[in-house]
């Protein structure tokens, strides 16, 4: 059974003041960790920041392609990784480092979404599943280049001459614009002719194709975008821990990212960034709470599969359709169901 | 150490890991075949079926009534799963199988975090430790039964298939769904029962496995993902294809780990034996994506 999709909103009576009241929450929620001089409220602000660049990417794949990965985790240490290796090791510049990052992580996507999005089902996410293991495994196994188990440390801060990004608020606002960027290019790709393009090839793959939509070249496409993106957040995640290990690249990484994905709704580019906010915020509070009562640390795994199976079976188009029904329920906007 | 007695061992190591990947990828098989879902929480299965036997040893349970009742307890859940999760799905896209069956595996994981803790455990073995002798090689008795525990169970299915009616029936609803309905059978009995199957070999794999390898919660996604491999590897719906590509899938692993480090002169680790045996089945589903033995199937269009 296929959702039927609403014709998009015409100019309704009220949706202006609901747009301004949500931009204003936004700013607001924004301005608010600068705002409350807390490092640890901006350390956890930028985690966001940088799991929703990665979710976005992830998020157009998804909602778009109709593909899963279960590889970002992957991608997103590829980029951290090779800006640890360039800084560190070659006195490569951070700028040139992510831009390497970039093309490493690209290749490896064209490499492994070129022969598995012509297939249908399950290839990707297989693929994707091997690659983060692999990926893995070298990141732990090639202690010379990559400091194995310990890590790679010394990393230097985001910068370019004169402009260092040594302070945790820049660091913020570097990781904003970069969030704002991305969210750009996913509406402009989302609206463009590819965007739609990838919408009628989710309706119907066989349609889209008939029409002349090269649908396998545009699933490569937001594959290859999305790894990008990913990378270009590892990197921004080296530079602000200074540091990198293989533990956070993992596997269990790439499903939270998943449950990012879907919690939010992949069928709308703010639904990741809502379920990048929620999960980091989650994982915070059990990680918070396990330090006082140890149980509670264990919880995670568990109350993240809770979420993901819910969010499937109760609410398939995400936290972010909740919006449009409060909307549509605003006795302001005339209901239009 | 001679080298041949060490071939051998290598050569008994793969094999009997390797039968476990195949029994996973059996078992995800059997339910790709009755639904077209592939179960990523197959591997989980296999991980419960360990722990479980493990955790009912600790209560006092003498060994064969807490591998029997492990057994069916991992049955119960793979029933409980279809009904709970899968079935009241509202989308049945690829997509959407692909994450309920992850959600359910977190949930089985964390449900195994939560019981029985972070570390690994271990189960006694079943015959002693006693090495048994061929020619100058000593095997493992364990990783004896771990591979005739895992080509019963591959007999097993297989006539299950092959002489039962509602084996038969199965493999109607996996041939043309609408047709097998049209003709009596009950659909949803047929998939219910294909999550049962599934799991009952999984489970009894992690229990026969435990002893060799010890079991930890965070497991079974490297078996879902290596049972995976295994039946696409030996061509996606063939059962006995699934157990030759996890045999095959296991031997890489073991051989790789045994003679990669000699043989390039330590520039590769034996650490990565893992990931060689994943990137050649990567390789092989890269250049023959319906793998070994599966035939070449028209893509529509």
């Amino acid at each position: 059974m296929k959702p039927t999709r609403r014709p998009p909103p015409q100019a309704e009576h009220g949706s202006i003041v609901f747009r301004a009241l949500g931009w204003l929450l936004l700013a607001a929620v924004v301005v608010a960790p600068i705002a409350s001089g807390n490092g640890y409220l901006l350390t956890i602000a930028i985690f966001i920041g940088i799991h929703a660049i990665i979710a976005i990417g992830l998020g157009l794949l998804m909602g778009y392609a109709g593909q899963v990965s279960l590889g970002h985790a992957a991608f997103y240490g590829l980029g951290a990784y090779t800006t640890a290796i360039l800084t560190t090791k070659a006195g490569i510049p951070p700028l040139g480092a992510m831009a390497a990052g970039i093309v490493l992580t690209a290749v490896v996507a064209v490499l492994l979404g070129a022969p598995t999005l012509r297939l249908h089902g399950h290839y990707l996410a297989m693929f994707t599943l091997g690659l983060g293991i692999i990926v893995q495994i070298i990141f732990n196994q090639a202690r010379g280049l990559t400091g194995g188990f310990g890590g790679l440390m010394g990393i230097p801060p985001l910068g370019v001459g004169y402009w260092q990004l040594d302070t945790k608020p820049e660091f913020y606002i570097a990781v904003i614009a970069v969030l704002t960027v991305t969210i750009l290019l996913a509406n402009n790709l989302v609206h463009s002719r590819i965007g739609r393009a990838l919408r009628a090839l989710h309706e119907s793959e066989l349609a889209a194709a008939l029409s002349g939509v090269d649908v396998a070249r545009y699933k490569l496409l937001v594959f290859v975008i999305s790894a990008m993106l990913a990378s270009v957040a590892g990197s921004l995640y080296a530079h602000l821990l200074r540091f990198v290990s293989p533990d956070p690249f993992g596997f269990a990484f790439s499903v939270e990212l998943l449950i990012m994905v879907v919690a939010g709704g992949a069928r709308s580019v703010w639904g990741p960034v809502a379920g990048a906010a929620l999960l980091t915020i989650l994982g915070e509070v059990i990680a918070k709470t396990g330090e006082q009562i140890p149980w509670v640390a264990d919880l995670d795994v568990i109350l993240f599969g809770a979420v993901l199976t819910a969010v499937v079976i109760f609410l398939p188009q995400g936290l972010i359709s909740l919006t449009s029904r409060l909307r549509r329920r605003s006795p302001t906007a005339p209901s239009t169901v | 150490m001679s080298l041949t007695d060490q071939l051998v061992q290598y050569l008994v190591t793969g094999v009997s890991i390797g039968v476990v990947y195949g029994v996973v990828g059996l078992g995800l098989t059997i339910i790709y075949n009755a639904t077209g879902i592939i179960n990523f929480a197959q591997g989980e299965f296999v991980m419960l079926g360990g722990m479980g036997a493990v955790a009912l040893v600790n209560v006092g349970l003498p060994l064969p009534v807490a591998v029997a009742v492990a057994v069916a307890v991992v049955t119960g859940v793979g029933l409980a799963v279809e009904r709970l999760a899968i079935r009241p799905l509202p989308a049945t896209s690829i997509m959407t199988l692909i994450i309920a069956t992850i959600g359910v595996s977190l949930v089985l994981k964390g449900g195994a975090k939560l019981l029985w803790g972070r570390e690994a455990v271990i189960l006694p073995p079943f015959s002693g430790t006693q090495p048994v002798r061929i020619g100058t090689a000593g095997i493992d008795p364990q990783r004896l039964w771990v591979m005739a525990v895992a080509v019963l169970s591959v007999i097993g299915v297989q006539s299950f298939f092959r002489y039962t009616l509602t084996g038969k029936a199965m493999q109607a609803c996996a041939i043309n769904r609408a047709a097998a309905q049209l003709v009596g059978i009950n659909i949803n009995r047929m998939v219910s029962l294909s999550f049962a199957l599934s799991a009952v070999v999984a489970a009894l794999a992690g229990v026969v496995l435990t002893p060799v390898t010890m079991m930890r919660y965070s497991q079974g996604t490297t078996f879902t993902l290596t049972g995976f491999l295994a039946a696409v590897v030996g061509g996606l719906g063939n059962s006995l294809g699934a157990v030759v590509g996890g045999i095959m899938l296991g031997l890489l692993e073991s051989l790789a780990g045994g003679f990669i480090d000699p043989l390039t002169g330590g520039m590769v680790s034996s650490g990565y034996n893992k990931a060689i045996a994943l990137a050649v089945a990567l390789l092989i589903l890269w250049l023959r994506p319906q793998g070994l033995l599966g035939r070449q199937k028209k893509e529509a269009l």
